[in-house]
């Protein structure tokens, strides 16, 4: 058989109706550029999540209060007080794979400079914090050793309560603001963070000395959590165990009891997270990969309309000596043709709109090799498939009735 | 006496219709030599379409044996026949069945396009040669729905001429055209029937067949007269003693 003639036919028979051709592939051209577009947003809003998540810190440990029974009674986790100073100092002098320990205590309140207020947390934490966190100083210095030891009346505070404490633009350095009547001085400032992918403003912060929040704001002598962060991503798990081992030992469980704390990482979350993103990924393909089905309906429409309007030339073709299976390879070369160019036109477009998003909307996309190859070979299969059918039927013709027919 | 082309040995064809059988031809045997130009005349219903399309290798006869060329063709499937058709056949239409949006040239292709062996630069030497014997040496590249009828009908024969065929069927070949226009297709046959071509012409126009070298006529799937014309009207005299058209 001649591939090359039969190439040349088909080719020419979509040249003669351009149009149709056309609206034809626009099904696949939707599909494929919606495919592209569809799993390059996915993957960009995963990468960035990925991106910020690491930016607070990839190796945070996290370790909370867990959830008590108390004869038949379950505990709120954040009502348990058992994470006390001493479980801190304890880790923080024992641990090897820890490179920062912090404790974590929060109060919310009130927030009073002059004449301006802003509701907000006041975050008690160790000198380390802002390590683990991956936060700096911008401006001034952060509070030391001796300021806990001290239980201090000093703060460091991030962007969003200098502008809202101090509108005017002064320089909050060495202020005083109030916190639920507590007056603290204002001594460093944080550099801004912006907010992270779950939407929380990570410059609305007030930093004070652990000591200083749990004595003087809440009378307390228990932690919410501790922070920590282990030497490297690597070592996580290792740091994990460690903690582990050293907690159960402090709170004296036995082998059967189960962990009256839990710990998360990091990893955890960004796990977590990843398979959100997945299942938003896979349900954006899936929509896009219904409209490349409908595309390729649309193809099997057209060509079955087409060889119904074309019988006579079917006919015509056999009776100068085509066999059945070169009209069949005819048609499904026609069809191939229109979903492959509609899928190389689609595949460009997608980008093309991947590209315009990126630039005007400030989305994250993040093209997919392994999409636009996908697509494209689907839309090779979608043509052959949505194809053969009606070629079968053009090559089953017969040539005496295809001739008569008017 | 030249080579046999075609030999028919009782060809029957029966078609069944509900639950009736039609027997369209019921025993037809001729031989048809190289270098005839046989006109096969009938009424409708006489069977005349049925032995055409037997004759083109479209269908194949119920009982009966038809050899093409020396060829048996009874036992062939379906595309076997169909590389037959190719190599041995050529096909005029009623309706000249051009491709349209094409040009002249790459409708007389188109038999070859179904031909491996032939190059498309060979493709294309022997449409223009086929367009030049036809007489359309200058329409080369007008595309079908730029021509007339009789130009159209030119394209086809050139079509039917480009394969080299051992056999021209024309079916109705001037049956869509004005008077004038058929005599010009008919001396263009005539020409080729002088240039040693062998000819079939299916009509049921019985003035056609002062013009071929010999007659078939068919009633009722038999055939009821097969002679030998021996004076063959010219088909150039005939249009030179028609009234010029007005219009020209």
């Amino acid at each position: 058989m001649n591939y090359t003639n039969l190439f040349r036919i088909a080719l020419k028979a979509l040249a003669n109706n351009k149009m149709r051709a056309f609206l034809t592939m626009l099904g696949i051209i939707i599909g494929v550029g919606s495919v592209i577009t569809m799993i390059a947003l996915g993957q960009g809003t995963q990468k960035s999540i990925q991106a910020e998540i690491s930016g607070m810190g990839s190796n945070i440990i996290m370790v909370h209060p867990g959830g008590d029974r108390r004869g038949g009674v379950r505990l709120d986790p954040s009502e348990m007080q058992t994470l006390k100073i001493k479980n801190y100092e304890t880790l923080r002098s024992e641990c090897m794979y820890l490179a920062a320990v912090s404790p974590y205590v929060t109060a919310s309140g009130q927030l009073v400079c002059g004449n301006n207020n802003y509701p907000s947390s006041v975050t008690g934490a160790g000198t380390e914090y802002i390590s683990i966190r991956q936060l700096a100083v911008e401006d001034g210095a952060m509070f030391t050793e001796a300021d806990i030891k001290t239980s201090a009346k000093v703060c460091v505070i991030g962007k969003t309560i200098v502008d809202n404490l101090f509108p005017d633009g002064g320089d909050p350095i060495g202020k005083i603001i109030r916190f639920n009547q507590v007056p603290l001085k204002v001594i460093g400032v944080l550099e801004s963070k912006g907010y992270n992918s779950m939407g929380m403003d990570q410059d609305d912060i007030v930093l004070a000395p652990y000591t200083t929040v749990m004595k003087r704001m809440l009378a307390i002598t228990h932690f919410n959590g501790i922070f920590a962060s282990a030497l490297s991503e690597d070592m996580t798990d290792y740091a994990t165990a460690e903690i582990r081992t050293i907690l159960r030992r402090e709170h004296r469980l036995k082998d059967s009891d189960s962990d009256d704390f839990t710990i998360r990482t990091q990893q955890e979350l960004s796990e977590m997270l990843n398979t959100t993103t997945n299942l938003l990924t896979t349900l954006l393909a899936c929509i896009a990969g219904i409209s490349l089905l409908v595309g390729g309906i649309g193809i099997m429409n057209i060509m079955y309309v087409s060889i119904t309007e074309r019988t006579r030339e079917i006919g015509l073709r056999m009776s100068v000596g085509a066999r059945g299976v070169d009209i069949l390879v005819q048609f499904l070369i026609e069809a191939v043709l229109i979903s492959v160019t509609g899928g190389i036109i689609g595949i460009l477009l997608g980008c093309t709109a991947c590209i315009a998003v990126k630039f005007l909307a400030h989305w994250p996309v993040y093209i997919q090799i392994w999409s636009v190859i996908l697509s494209f070979a689907v839309c090779t299969v979608t043509g052959i498939f949505f194809g053969w059918y009606p070629a079968r039927k053009a090559a089953d013709l017969d040539p005496i009735d295809a001739l008569r027919y008017e | 006496m030249g080579n046999k082309v075609i030999e028919l040995q009782d060809i029957r064809r029966d078609f069944i219709v509900g639950d009736e059988t039609v027997h369209a031809l019921r025993g037809v045997s001729f031989t048809i030599t190289e270098g005839e130009f046989v006109t096969i005349m009938g009424t409708s219903g006489s069977g005349k379409s049925t032995l055409l399309n037997i004759l083109g290798c479209l269908d194949t006869p119920t009982s009966g044996e038809y050899l093409l060329d020396g060829i048996p063709v009874r036992s062939m499937s379906k595309s076997q026949r169909a590389t037959l058709r190719n190599r041995k056949i050529g096909f005029v239409f009623q309706n000249y069945n051009l491709l349209a949006k094409t040009t002249a040239t790459e409708n007389v292709e188109l038999p070859l396009m179904y031909n491996p062996e032939i190059s498309s630069a060979e493709r294309r030497r022997r449409a223009e040669e086929a367009l030049d014997a036809v007489g359309l040496g200058d329409r080369k590249e007008h595309k079908s729905n730029q021509m007339s009828g009789g130009q159209m009908q030119r394209v086809a024969i050139a079509r039917a001429l480009v394969n080299n065929p051992a056999v021209i069927l024309a079916d109705e070949a001037t049956g869509n055209l004005d008077t004038r226009t058929s005599y010009e297709i008919l001396m263009l046959f005539q020409k080729l029937h002088s240039e040693g071509r062998t000819i079939i012409f299916v009509t049921h126009n019985p003035d056609i067949a002062n013009y071929s070298s010999r007659n078939i006529r068919l009633r009722d799937g038999h055939i009821i007269e097969d002679a030998r014309n021996s004076s063959i009207r010219s088909a150039e005299e005939t249009y030179r003693s028609l009234p010029k058209d007005e219009d020209n």
